[in-house]
């Protein structure tokens, strides 16, 4: 179930979100939102090793962590594209936007992340954007009105620029 | 302390620690199924739900009593929603009711009958949770689980191990380990604590009763069996017998019925701790080693020790548990070809314990790699045996047990409740035995049902400090005293359930106060008209070790440690 062994280098860097709280029980969520943003997710290694840290089991921080629909035990991609479902943006058509993605990505309700961990979908029920309906994030950025024809152009953008990215870094 | 008024009657209340005690002492038995007096309050089945004079509902356990209160507690709405409770409860359960091992004494199945649930109007939850199966101890049937969490608060308020939580959330919450692993994959000690106040079949015991009835009918077979002092006080709870009341011969009888050749007492086996941990504790105190000796009887705190104070291991009595002693003296004795005539020997504990599935499974109590117990039965599954067989159990005579080891001491039928064990070594350490010494241990402070007793003793004009400990996390708060320093003891006795093995996890559940009460006061009460007080004054016992155990002590009655051979 667990994925392979961590590099030292995330202890490394739990130690250091961790000291920058009390070694208390209700620490325990500042701590792991700071390594989820660091890498995207929460490593189940790490979990139970900050659990140890401040002195609670690895069943209760187990319990708190998947409690939360915003705590993720799987890698996601470098963009999470959150496609918003609730009723003002699923009433004007939310539905075919994220239908397009998951065609595209080759994603689905199962399997959210792109193999190269460069895309993630996920569905959420409310962006509090409801006059921008249907409404999208990709990572901290809202986008307006979405359409499929939108979304395949902010695909194709992220895309180029991830192309772009990897052609300055052999140069 | 005050008054209120409960379904229009004036009661009494002193120091309840809620509305809901206060009722129940009424004589009210309002349904709970998320309720323990020992756990934690958690509100969550909304079962006792009650109404005062202004129409307001609140839950009465989560409620403190007030003077004055006019309560409710049988009116049509709260009958109508107790009702619907049930039925929202039943329909995400998996209601395989006739073949469920639960059958005949589910809580949940017990109050939809009282609150006559005759239909229930919502859709069945498929199900859809694997059953697991890999505890050699418990299964854990999530199908069933109808999320009161009374396991997770056992499991976390009183044992502190907290190996099972809930996890998720809405209609997706489950109790489980973290990350779905297994119980085996946990630090689950295998107490069994969770199966006891588990109101349905979610958790309950790994049962090995096909495999002995397999053996039982084998003709090339030798099926021998000991019986565990805590058996004999909790056994008859499941054939109408009074409370407490020690059927040991009944269950002799009982057994020789159903096919087992020999039937022997653990007591025999708890002598021969006595006497080998004594001499430890003696030794350990001569040679000024560090910390407290603990016992080693109990597997549940073995293991939490083990995997939560590692450091402490070595602080661990060397001696084997009374089951591991006398099922390794049990195969070295049926090794002889004039009394095994040519058959293979099955070698049967029965045991208030699930840890004890468990614990034959252990390399370190095995005699040359061989495991010496084959099957553990709890009490509650031998009482399924005898009820299959027939056996009008209430109505068969007593029987003796076995010998040559059907001999036990008083001292080794105490080991059953907590206190037990101290109070034996305190009786083999004490040179005389008259009535007035018997007394003076019996005063010492070692009895009771406190989850945590200090006493200290003379010995040879030295003073011994010991510590009777009950209830892992009792043991949990101890350790961590001994360990900033705060305590020293010489002698501390760990059992992991409350109350020591008379509250065990394979014994009849539905135990409360009283019945508590009356299984300790069976064993006392055994031990009373018991010849023998000491278990260094046993015959057998003397004469095994001048015969049997001739320079087999070691190999046969302590733990391998250091190594997983021999």
């Amino acid at each position: 179930m667990k994925p392979t062994m961590l590099d030292q280098s995330y202890y490394e860097t739990a130690n250091e979100i961790i000291s920058r709280y009390p070694l208390e029980e209700k620490s325990l969520i500042p701590i792991i939102q700071d390594i989820q943003a660091t890498y995207r997710y929460l490593p189940p290694d790490l979990l139970d090793y900050v659990a140890k840290k401040i002195g609670i089991t690895e069943t209760k921080a187990y319990s708190v962590a998947s409690f939360y629909e915003n705590f993720s035990f799987e890698q996601k991609g470098k963009y999470v594209l959150k496609i918003c479902d609730g009723t003002a943006c699923h009433v004007r058509k939310s539905t075919p936007v994220l239908q397009y993605l998951r065609q595209e990505l080759g994603l689905s309700e199962t399997k959210q992340t792109t193999d190269d961990l460069m895309f993630t979908v996920e569905v959420v029920s409310c962006l509090g954007a409801c006059g921008l309906a249907p409404a999208m994030m990709v990572n901290e950025q809202v986008h307006p009105k979405m359409t499929p024809e939108k979304a395949a152009e902010l695909l194709k953008e992220l895309r180029a620029k991830e192309e772009e990215g990897r052609n300055d870094d052999q140069n | 302390m005050g008054f209120m008024t409960i379904d229009g009657q004036r009661v009494e209340f002193t120091n309840e620690p809620n509305v809901l005690t206060v009722i129940r002492n009424a004589e009210i038995d309002i349904p709970t199924l998320c309720y323990h007096s020992e756990l934690s309050i958690y509100g969550a089945c909304r079962l006792c739900t009650v109404e005062d004079d202004r129409g307001k509902t609140f839950a009465s356990c989560a409620e403190p009593p007030r003077d004055g209160m006019v309560i409710y507690t049988n009116t049509p709405r709260l009958m109508r929603y107790r009702r619907t409770i049930l039925e929202l409860l039943l329909a995400a359960h998996d209601r395989d009711c006739t073949t469920c091992v639960k059958s005949g004494e589910c809580h949940l199945l017990e109050l939809a009958h009282r609150m006559g649930v005759d239909r229930i109007r919502f859709k069945n939850r498929e199900a859809k949770y694997p059953i697991d199966e890999s505890s050699p101890a418990i299964v854990r049937n999530p199908n069933k689980c109808i999320l009161c969490g009374d396991c997770v608060r056992m499991c976390d308020n009183v044992q502190s191990v907290n190996a099972i939580d809930f996890a998720y959330r809405g209609t997706s919450t489950l109790v489980t380990p973290a990350f779905n692993k297994t119980i085996a994959q946990t630090n689950c000690v295998n107490c069994g604590q969770c199966r006891v106040v588990c109101p349905t079949g979610a958790i309950s015991i790994k049962t090995n009763i096909d495999e002995v009835w397999d053996a039982l009918a084998d003709p090339n077979t030798i099926v021998v069996a000991q019986v565990a002092p805590a058996v004999r006080v909790a056994l008859g709870d499941k054939f109408g017998i009074p409370k407490g009341e020690n059927v040991m011969g009944k269950l002799v009888n009982a057994l020789h019925r159903l096919g087992f050749h020999e039937v022997y007492d653990t007591t025999y086996g708890a002598d021969l701790t006595v006497i080998e941990e004594a001499e430890e504790l003696l030794e350990r105190i001569s040679s000024g080693a560090k910390g407290p000796l603990f016992t080693s009887c109990c597997p549940a705190w073995v293991k939490f020790c083990e995997t939560r104070y590692p450091e402490l291991a070595d602080n661990i009595s060397t001696c084997r548990s009374p089951q591991q002693m006398f099922g390794a003296v049990i195969r070295e004795y049926y090794r002889n070809p004039e009394i095994n005539q040519g058959k293979k020997l099955v070698s049967v504990s029965i045991m208030p314990c699930t840890a004890k599935k468990e614990e034959i499974l252990r390399p370190e109590s095995m005699t040359n790699g061989r495991q010496d117990v084959d099957y553990v039965l709890t009490t509650t599954e031998v009482a399924s045996m005898i009820r299959k067989s027939g056996i009008r159990f209430e109505n068969i005579d007593g029987e003796s047990t076995d010998m040559p080891f059907g001999i036990g001491s008083g001292g080794g039928v105490i080991f059953g409740v907590t206190g037990g064990v101290t109070e034996a070594v305190l009786r083999r350490l004490q040179t005389g035995h008259s009535r007035v010494e018997m007394d003076r241990i019996r005063t010492s402070g070692v009895r009771g049902d406190d989850g945590l007793k200090e006493l200290t003793f003379d010995y040879m004009g030295k003073e011994i400090r010991a510590a009777v400990v009950n209830g892992l996390g009792n043991a949990d708060k101890l350790i961590k005293r001994i360990q900033s320093g705060e305590v020293s003891y010489d002698f501390v006795e760990v059992m992991a359930c409350r109350r020591g093995c008379i509250m065990g996890g394979g014994q009849p559940v539905g135990a409360g106060p009283r019945t508590r009460k009356a299984r300790a006061k069976g064993l006392y009460d055994t031990d009373v008209n018991m010849q023998i007080k000491k278990s260094n004054e046993n015959p057998m016992v003397l004469a095994l070790y001048e015969g049997l155990l001739k320079g087999k002590t070691h190999q046969l009655l302590h733990r391998n440690l250091g190594s997983t051979e021999n």
